[in-house]
């Protein structure tokens, strides 16, 4: 039998330890996973974690981490301060998409022109397009009381209709012969989020995700917004006693989280992914949640949770192709390690008690 | 608009069809928030007793296994969410969420290889000649078994959680744990006990979903009911009739939306399939709308986590 | 001495860092009232949860009329004949009477017949109760009624109480003595836990004292003096707080005709407040639990807003101000809900400090937090009101009850305020703390700041105010100058006893 017993003090050993031994459980809980599929687990393992990173492929695939990693931390940075908040938007993939659009929208809008004022104003329309959709649940949240988490959920579901819409109606390339998607930004030069540095991969959001990393950090251990977000996550009453205006601060943090989440989306738009595209979504809005916790809604940590969670992508495929790994297993692989990590947390504020026979 | 083209016989006796799985999954998350958990899970159970119904009744040709492979399949999961938050006391909410994102991805792994296929077929209950009575019988008599099963499961959990002992015990602990421990009952036994009840309505709606109403199998072929049975338990404030009510709402604007876009209505298709979210939100906003949580209903424990330190 | 119904031989329970109890040794008698006495933090809970099967003893035996006791649930020792009213009441506020008292029962008839019993019963002992009504809906005292009936029920030999007076008003108290005396003379036993010694001599037929989980002595309460009983508990002398007269200033804290309703569920509204403080007065607020007390101190923390003027703070139209504009205005408060309200519980000493210290003491820089002025502050603090801590760093929820409250005190009265509001200042101290803390607000009232306590310790209230009110059901009576109040008087501006009398008239 085994028994919790509450720490006085949070083990700070622990903070830094459960992402560790979360990873190292879920590799062999994949390992498993891998094995039941018909894979060598091994193998799996190593073109997941290793090759993308020293493997043949690396001088490619390593851009390819921080082309997946920039959007996820970008989001999971904006999630975590709302759920250190115990503000639940779990609707990011919404905004990310309603981001795009926007800030898509007035990228075409000004095709043919050329000139630099196109790229940040399509910037500033991401971040708009993801603001105005987190919004939605916010007011209604602060107004009505409604449930943030249900009401930003549904509106990915909406979202999504809305990307179709586009991507099939309203955004669709006029030359493009009737095929669904929009018109290629890389081949529109003034709207277009190309990689800074050939070949590294790095394009402006990735910038975007470290600047708001180091941002976010500020702000969580210097500022008293940071110490507000944090005290009202932990103890609303005592916020409120603080002087804390919880519809304040629920806009704030939705507003935020929604603003990176549009970012995110626009910058992917107009670079990696090119074009507005009925699925050019790639769930990152859901991934990021992860990405957060594996961080511990620490914008440092949410740094290498980020470029961990891109591992797992660009490896997946990597195994998807050279081993023939189904894609949805690198989903569960995924979801397990949030399990893990929310299971091995306990370690943080508790210590664990084994004795023999019943109590 | 043009009404004209949708019958309303049909369309009453589909959305009763179109209600089964929402309603089992909401009754079932019902109980599980009664009992004080907030398990936001259901999206991931429901999928994974869709996909484990559907080959289970592929396998063994029988839909009534198919029925109990999904519950099981949905219980099994949500024991994991159990164990997480009643004995290493995570967070319910983020892990909720991690059983939806886990359950997508199973379910998807799963299903590889079952696209297409046609499960075996869940026949109306043969009511004879009552089921040829006009309207009545193609309404009230026309549906297979899970249909009259789901509406006496709302009748049974209505009557254990106002009548029984079992019911009062379940409300206590959901609304004061540390109360109902001090008095010895189990809290984390319970609740744990009602999570599981929850997965198993949930992967039975799930099952549902794949093996009557569409039927086949599809990634993601839930398509949000699980969040759609969290916002009807908000919309039936926590009582079981009111969650029938609330499905065969949602079941109706479903099936409405479906038929105007066949019958080729004027309203663009896009705003016809936005409309069961948009009015999930309205009705969320009008059921929350200058209430409180008591003013809600909601049980005083809901998402908290109990620890029993002394 | 009559049979002995229950003997607790050499009962041991350690917890990590904590010996609760130590070789506790004591016997009840059938139909006699036992009281358990001793300080806060002194194991009496812990003792009384084992004998109620809630705990298991790592260590010694029970015996219960001469068989070996050793329940291993509340169920066992319910079945045994052992029935507990608890001190935070194991209550469900959205359940009615009738459910509340089944859930309490081994096998409750249908609830038909459970309500008429429930009725019955209620009656024979003076404690009048609706068995369909709303338990978030009754008064602290009624709440009582509902756990005792509870237990009645089950028709037990033993009757463990804790604490069970300190949520009554004193004809309440009177009658519930009555009741207890009618049920030992019934043969019931009683195990009455309390730290307030006059009562107990007035009831009780003997009294086990516990210092620190060990039992160090028992006594006889009748031929007892309060002071007798009082060192053996404390195990020190106690001087009480010293007042220097202070003139009476300006009024610093003027509130006129406030109405605020309950932001908390089943909570009591605020009707037509009004009261004034002066530099250098304390105003006491007393009244039993739940009678509007902490909606008094949201209403005056700023947490709950009302129209400007109903609140001045030293003159300035105060009442739409939130807590952080009321602290520049000069005003502090400090909540009754220590892990949670006042402070964060998993938050250090540090971050605690900056909490509420953030205005008055300038911790920040434009909204960036000055952590060195901070340390500084919360390092100040401990050194001043003895806060026992391995640091600064340390979370606020490793502090025990009283050491966190000294903290939370001091870190209020340490910012110079000019009006000081205080909820239930000394809830769960030990004694030494407790007198601490009193002697600190004292000090600050004599430098010249307005004072108001609310608290549900009488005792305390006549110790440290200049004036006196009540909360009862959300008013408050006009505040009277303490010399010259008789326990009388105070009890009818509490309210008497809600209606209770009338009951026990028919009885009679």
């Amino acid at each position: 039998m085994l028994k919790l017993e509450k720490r006085p003090t949070p083990s700070t050993f622990w903070q830094y330890g459960t992402p560790v031994v979360a990873v190292l459980l879920t590799m062999v809980a994949g390992g498993l996973l891998f094995a039941a599929l018909g894979k060598d687990p091994f193998a799996v393992i190593r073109t997941i974690f290793w090759d993308p990173v020293f493997g043949e492929f690396a001088f490619y695939l390593r851009g390819q981490l921080l082309v997946k990693a920039g959007p996820l931390i970008l989001i999971a940075i904006g999630l975590a301060l709302g759920f250190r908040a115990g503000i639940w938007n779990i609707g990011a993939e919404g905004q990310y998409i309603i981001g795009a659009v926007i800030g898509a929208s007035v990228g075409l809008a000004a095709y043919p022109t050329e000139s630099r004022w196109i790229f940040p104003a399509m910037i500033l329309g991401g971040a708009f397009g993801g603001w105005l959709w987190a919004m939605i649940p916010a007011i209604l949240k602060t107004r009505f009381n409604t449930n943030e988490i249900l009401v930003s959920l549904m509106l990915v579901y909406v979202a999504e209709t809305i990307l179709a819409k586009a991507a099939t109606g309203f955004l669709r390339n006029p030359d493009g012969a009737g095929f669904p998607g929009s018109r290629s930004f890389s081949s529109y030069k003034a709207a277009s989020n190309p990689e800074i540095f050939a070949g590294s991969g790095l394009h402006w959001g990735g910038v975007a995700a470290l600047v708001t990393a180091v941002l976010a950090y500020i702000l969580l251990e210097r500022h008293r917004l940071g110490f507000q977000i944090k005290l009202a996550g932990q103890a609303p009453r005592a916020a409120r006693f603080h002087g804390v205006n919880p519809a304040r601060l629920v806009v704030f943090c939705m507003g935020l989280s929604g603003a990176l989440a549009g970012l995110a989306g626009i910058f992917e738009v107009s670079g990696p992914a090119g074009q507005i595209s009925i699925d050019f979504n790639q769930g990152y809005g859901f991934t990021a949640i992860i990405v957060a916790f594996l961080g511990r809604l620490n914008p440092i940590g949410i740094v290498f949770a980020g470029l961990l969670m891109a591992l797992t992508y660009v490896g997946g495929e990597m195994a998807a192709t050279n081993l023939g790994l189904p894609s949805a297993a690198v989903q569960v692989f995924q979801g397990m390690l949030l399990f893990f990590l929310l299971g091995v947390d306990v370690l943080t504020n508790y210590r664990i008690r084994f004795f023999w026979g019943m109590k | 608009m043009d009404f004209g083209a949708i019958n309303p016989t049909i369309l009453i006796a589909s959305l009763m069809v179109a209600a089964v799985p929402i309603m089992l999954a909401a009754l079932g998350e019902l109980v599980v928030e009664k009992s004080g958990v907030l398990n936001l899970g259901v999206e991931g159970m429901m999928i994974i007793g869709a996909i484990a119904g559907f080959v289970t009744a592929v396998h063994t040709g029988s839909p009534v296994a198919g029925f109990a492979g999904g519950a099981v399949a949905g219980a099994l999961l949500s024991l994991v969410f159990a164990f997480l938050t009643q004995f290493l006391l995570t967070n319910q909410v983020a892990t909720g969420l991690a059983l939806t994102l886990f359950g997508l991805g199973l379910s998807s792994l799963a299903g590889q290889g079952y696209n297409g296929i046609k499960p075996p077929a869940t026949h109306a209950v043969p009511f004879g000649p009552l089921a040829d009575i006009p309207f009545f019988g193609r309404v009230v008599f026309g549906h297979d078994w899970m249909v009259y099963a789901s509406i006496a499961l709302v009748a049974l959990v209505w009557w254990v959680l106002r009548a029984t002992r079992l019911g009062l015990v379940i409300r206590a602990v959901g609304e004061n744990h540390e109360a109902a421990h001090s008095l010895g009952y189990k809290v984390n036994r319970i609740r744990l006990g009602c999570t599981v009840f929850g997965g198993a309505m949930a992967g039975l709606g799930g099952a549902y979903v794949s093996l009557v109403r569409v039927p086949q199998w599809t990634d993601g072929i839930t398509a949000g009911a699980g969040w759609i049975a969290l916002a009807i338990v908000v919309f039936a404030s926590w009582k079981p009739w009111r969650v029938l009510i609330g499905a065969y709402l949602f079941g109706g604007i479903t099936v409405l939306q479906l038929n105007l876009q066949a019958a080729g209505s004027r309203i663009p298709v896009e705003y016809l399939s936005m409309s069961p979210y948009l009015i999930t939100i309205l009705v969320l906003v009008i059921m929350s709308s200058g209430r409180g949580r008591a003013g809600l209903n909601a049980p005083a424990a809901l998402g908290q986590n109990f620890h029993a330190s002394r | 001495m009559q049979d002995i119904l229950l003997s607790v031989e050499g009962i041991g329970k350690s917890y990590p860092g904590v010996r609760a109890n130590d070789d506790v040794s004591f016997r009840i008698g059938t139909g006699e009232v036992h009281a358990l006495l001793g300080e806060n933090g002194a194991g009496k809970s812990t003792l009384v949860k084992m004998i109620y099967g809630l705990v298991k003893p790592d260590e010694g035996r029970m015996m219960l009329r001469g068989q070996p006791y050793a329940p291993v649930e509340p169920r066992a020792a319910r079945a045994a004949g052992v029935a507990m009213v608890f001190q935070h009441f194991s209550l469900f506020e959205a359940l009615n009477v009738a459910e509340n008292v089944a859930l309490g029962m081994e096998n409750p008839p249908p609830m038909r017949e459970l309500a008429a019993r429930i009725r019955s019963v209620s009656e024979e002992y003076g404690l009048p109760l609706d068995p369909s009504r709303m338990v978030g809906d009754l008064s602290a005292g009624e709440r009582q009624r509902v756990e005792i009936i509870r237990c009645l029920l089950q028709d037990p030999k033993l009757l463990i109480m804790d604490e069970p007076t300190s949520v009554l008003t004193p004809q309440e108290v009177g009658i519930l003595f009555r009741t207890l005396r009618q049920l030992s003379s019934e043969g019931t036993a009683i195990l009455y836990i309390s730290h307030k010694l006059e009562e107990i001599r007035t009831l009780c037929d003997a009294a086990t004292i516990l210092r620190r989980g060990k039992v160090v002595g028992s006594a006889d309460p009748r031929q007892s003096t309060a002071r007798e009983l009082a060192e053996m508990m404390v195990g020190a002398v106690l001087t009480p707080p010293e007042r220097k007269a202070a003139e009476k200033g300006e009024v610093v804290l003027g509130v006129t005709a406030l109405n605020a309703a309950s932001p908390i569920p089943f909570g009591t509204s605020l009707k037509e407040v009004s009261f004034t403080v002066a530099r250098g007065e304390v105003l006491g607020i007393a009244g039993v639990a739940g009678n509007g007390q902490d909606e008094l101190l949201l209403a005056l923390s700023g947490e709950l807003k009302s129209a400007p003027d109903r609140v001045r703070i030293a003159g300035r139209a105060a009442g739409d101000l939130g807590p952080a504009e009321r602290r520049r205005a000069g005003l502090v408060a400090a909540p009754e809900d220590r892990y949670g309200h006042a402070a964060a519980p998993d938050m250090s000493l540090v971050e605690n400090a900056f909490l509420t210290g953030q205005i008055r003491r300038n911790l920040d820089r434009g909204g960036f937090i000055d952590w060195p002025a901070t340390r500084a502050f919360a390092d100040e603090i401990i050194a001043t009101y003895d806060v026992r801590t391995p640091g600064n760093h340390v979370a606020a929820r490793a502090l025990s009850g009283g050491n966190l409250q000294k903290f939370l005190i001091g870190r209020e009265l340490d910012q110079s305020p000019d009006v000081i509001v205080i909820n239930q200042p000394t809830w769960g101290v030990d004694a030494a703390a407790a007198a601490a803390i009193r002697q600190a607000i004292l000090n600050r009232a004599a430098e010249g700041a307005g004072v108001v306590v609310i608290s549900q310790d009488l005792d305390e209230l006549l110790e440290v105010s200049d004036m006196f009110a009540v909360l009862n059901e959300g008013r408050l009576t006009r505040p009277r100058p303490v010399k010259g109040l008789t326990i009388d008087e105070i009890g009818l501006m509490m309210g008497g006893a809600h209606g209770m009398e009338v009951a026990h008239h028919v009885e009679a």
